[in-house]
């Protein structure tokens, strides 16, 4: 029983972190939080992909000349390239959240959706005389 | 020492990031959640060097750390600092979260155990691709040598990316300052009353 929960804390721990992240994308109304919620589980699959690749006893992949247990290479790869995708897309959402304020007057979702109603309403209006 | 030290290093850590991912989900202050973000991004590359990935933990700390920290204070300084809603719980969330999580933890069991040297991940390139940094070509840190050499095209991919990205924000953003010559000041200042929530006209 000991040896199934050390041999799987890691992955719950960060699932549970995980869908930390997921809660906050879905309840908050606040633009830039949703944002930071993202981050929140982009960071743990990150980590997730991470703990895939440790070897017990091994080390940091960097050849030393002596024979030595390695951790997977193959995923530190992958995921720093997934981080730099990461910030570009980090940093276009915040560019929209920039636009979206100045368009609104407002990052708050209640707000944005109420002045799209307004809008559609005064434009069915002037449709209609 | 070794293993049983990197276990509770690594629950910890992952403790630590815990709390702080549910303080920034109650705090209203933009400002606290900005500084609290620093902070879960240099946890996460404490942890990133325990689990032996030093490449990673550098990016992690420079990019996540520094450089998203510093744009979403760019953010908050352009648009507001508060959260005007006080955090309310919402119950499909909730279920959705419960449920997502529920059938994940479920597929760990499939999963090999953490830090098995005989994971099937490890048996298929990775021993070629260690080999052949050491002898073909030459480069010390296997990391380096994967991402520049065998994945180099992964790599060119992420170039486009962040081009794209970089060009998706002048766009965004480049119009405005054009719209501010053509009309005078017209963007809503961050001095401007946080309180009303009236939508104003569009100014494009």
């Amino acid at each position: 029983m000991l040896d199934a929960i050390l041999a799987h804390y890691n992955y719950w721990l960060i699932i549970i972190l995980m869908m930390i992240g997921l809660y906050i994308v879905i309840s908050r109304g606040n633009l830039v939080k949703k944002i930071v919620g993202l981050n929140i589980f982009q960071t743990s699959v990150f980590l997730l992909y991470i703990t895939l690749a440790k070897v017990t006893g091994g080390t940091a992949p960097i050849l030393t000349g002596k024979p030595e247990i390695f951790s997977n290479p193959l995923p530190h790869v992958l995921i720093l390239t997934a981080i730099v995708v990461g910030i570009a897309t980090t940093a276009l959402g915040f560019a929209l959240v920039v636009r979206i304020r100045e368009s609104y007057g407002s990052i708050e979702e209640d707000d944005i959706l109420a002045a799209e109603r307004a809008e559609e309403e005064i434009a069915v209006k002037e449709a209609l005389s | 020492m070794g293993a049983e030290m990197i276990t509770i290093v690594n629950i910890v850590l992952l403790t630590m990031l815990c709390f702080s991912a549910v303080a920034i989900m109650l705090l209203r202050h933009l400002f606290a959640v900005a500084a609290l973000t620093g902070a879960f991004s240099l946890l996460s590359a404490g942890l990133l060097v325990a689990l032996d990935a030093v490449d990673v933990a550098f990016t992690e700390a420079a990019v996540g750390g520094g450089i998203s920290t510093v744009l979403m204070l760019g953010t908050l300084a352009l648009t507001q600092r508060r959260e005007h809603r006080p955090p309310r719980f919402s119950l499909p969330a909730l279920l959705v979260v419960i449920a997502t999580g529920g059938a994940l933890i479920y597929a760990t069991s499939d999963m090999p155990a953490y830090g098995d040297p005989n994971a099937p991940a490890l048996q298929h390139v990775v021993p070629v691709y260690i080999e052949g940094s050491r002898n073909d070509i030459g480069v010390p840190n296997i990391v380096t040598s994967i991402l520049a050499s065998y994945r180099g095209y992964d790599t060119l991919g992420e170039v486009a990316v962040i081009f794209t990205a970089g060009i998706g924000v002048m766009f965004l953003l480049g119009r405005r300052r054009e719209d501010e010559d053509d009309e005078g000041m017209v963007r809503h200042g961050p001095g401007n009353d946080p309180e009303s929530s009236e939508p104003e006209e569009t100014a494009s």
